[in-house]
């Protein structure tokens, strides 16, 4: 029991080393939020493109650059695509964390968009040619009608790529980002305690996931709750 | 039959999914106040060329003038004439993610043709009109199919249209609740709104119709007042189809 204590203080208490874990846990949300922004925005308008192209045949050009970038990014690692976006494509970006935001931002879109052209698919048609025989023009429709009914449904499984994308950021020790796993990971180099950092880690994980989990079961009954039939 | 202008002037329209052909080179002219019912056998293209009217089905040949413009030629602006023509459709189509009111306003709101206010205090009327003052705030999931369908046609008419165009209405419902969205329907026929209705039931058309189509096999055969059309048919398959419809 002292020896857990001792333990305890060495490696959080003594010379501020929960501090390594905090600031860590900033420099992740600070990724984890600025992927989720840029996967959304990318998401939505890959999806868009492609189920216009798939309804209407338009925007040929468009929906191929869309199809490679889905291609690229779901086929190759995103630690591979972290890397390159670091050492070749973003050298003269200083903020390494810009630099992991964008590159797992660029990377969650393509699932954001996969999941989103899977709800825009699941609309029934009918809501579109309601939406058009209004005097919606395609745009309009989208944003107004379909949109807004896409998210409720996509909502379960965005959260679902949040907490991957939350916990993918842990890689972002390769790029010397010092995040929440770098953190710990520091602690341990300097104690050479592997348990308490470690566990003190994977802990501080699981909470903000359970956390997230709960907040989006909120929102979720929120949205359903206005629709009860 | 009134000698205005035609406010839908069909000239020669045509429709083929690839090598099938729905629609044959189809005319006729719809008078303002005209209720125009269309009935025949089901895959005579009825539908389609109800849907070709507001383009919501592209027409692969002919004309369709509508307020002075070619609503099939690519360079007009097909939202603007849409929002002169409502549509109401078999499955009402209503908006699930947001209110009977919200429903109504949207597009009036959106389009920028009404303020919020304006377009409340209409929609207010609207329900009034087809009795369901008390919706205004449900979700579309709360209501029968009968009241779906009147929301529908409320939600169409909020745009003010010229015309109305009906596709299969009371398809979709239960026996039991067919009267009501007919008897609605019957009120803005007597009212001098401009119907096209694709329907199977004929004996509204008889009470309601100013003229009826008759269509197969992608063409109109016969087109008379309803007296002439039920009383008197001349066509061989439209004899046939009133022998088993009726």
């Amino acid at each position: 029991m002292e020896q857990l204590t001792r333990a305890l203080y060495q490696n959080l208490i003594e010379k501020d080393r929960y501090m390594y874990i905090v600031r860590g846990l900033g420099v992740t949300m600070e990724i984890t939020l600025m992927a989720i922004a840029i996967g959304v925005v990318i998401g939505f308008i890959v999806a868009i493109v492609r189920s216009t192209h798939d309804k209407t045949g338009n925007m040929k050009v468009l929906n191929a650059v869309c199809q490679l970038y889905l291609t690229v990014i779901r086929g190759t690692p995103v630690m591979v695509q972290l890397l390159i976006m670091y050492y070749i494509v973003l050298t003269s970006v200083r903020s390494k964390i810009v630099v992991a935001g964008l590159a797992f931002g660029i990377n969650s879109g393509a699932y954001v968009a996969e999941i989103v052209r899977g709800g825009i698919q699941s609309i029934d048609n009918g809501q579109f040619e309601a939406g058009r025989s209004l005097g919606f023009n395609y745009i309009q429709t989208m944003w107004y009608i379909i949109l807004p009914q896409v998210f409720k449904s996509v909502l379960p499984a965005l959260a679902n790529e949040a907490i991957a994308l939350l916990k993918e950021t842990s890689i972002c020790g390769y790029i010397a980002l010092q995040d929440l796993t770098k953190g710990g990971d520091i602690i341990r180099s300097q104690t050479y305690n592997a348990y308490i950092p470690l566990l003190s880690v994977a802990a501080v994980y699981l909470i903000i996931v359970m956390l997230f989990s709960y907040l989006v079961k909120l929102l979720e009954r929120r949205l359903r709750n206005s629709e009860q039939r | 039959m009134s000698k205005d202008k035609p406010l839908i002037r069909v000239q020669n329209l045509s429709k083929s999914f690839g090598e099938l052909g729905v629609l044959q080179e189809i005319s006729t002219d719809i008078y303002p106040g005209e209720v125009v019912f269309i009935v025949g056998p089901s895959g005579s293209g009825k539908s389609t060329f109800l849907r070709c009217l507001n383009r919501l089905e592209e027409p692969t040949g002919g004309h369709i003038l509508f307020d002075d413009a070619d609503i099939c030629d690519k360079k007009t602006d097909i939202n603007k004439h849409r929002q002169k023509m409502g549509m109401v459709f078999q499955h009402f189509n209503l908006f699930p993610h947001l209110t009977i009111k919200e429903n109504i306003t949207i597009a009036p709101v959106k389009l920028k043709l009404m303020s919020q206010e304006e377009a409340d205090k209409k929609a207010m009327e609207l329900l009034e009109r087809v009795g369901l003052p008390d919706k205004a705030d449900a979700y579309p999931g709360m209501l029968s199919g009968g009241q779906k369908q009147r929301i529908a046609i409320a939600r169409s008419l909020a745009m003010n249209p010229e015309v109305m165009l009906f596709d299969e209405p009371t398809s979709a419902l239960d026996p039991e609740m067919v009267g009501e969205v007919l008897e609605i329907m019957g009120e803005l026929a007597h009212q001098g709104m401009t119907m096209v209705v694709v329907t199977h039931e004929m004996g509204f058309s008889k009470e309601v119709a100013s003229r009826v189509l008759f269509m197969a096999d992608g063409q109109i055969l016969e087109e008379n007042p309803p007296e002439e059309f039920f009383g008197n048919p001349q066509n061989p398959r439209l004899r046939d189809f009133l022998s088993k419809v009726l």
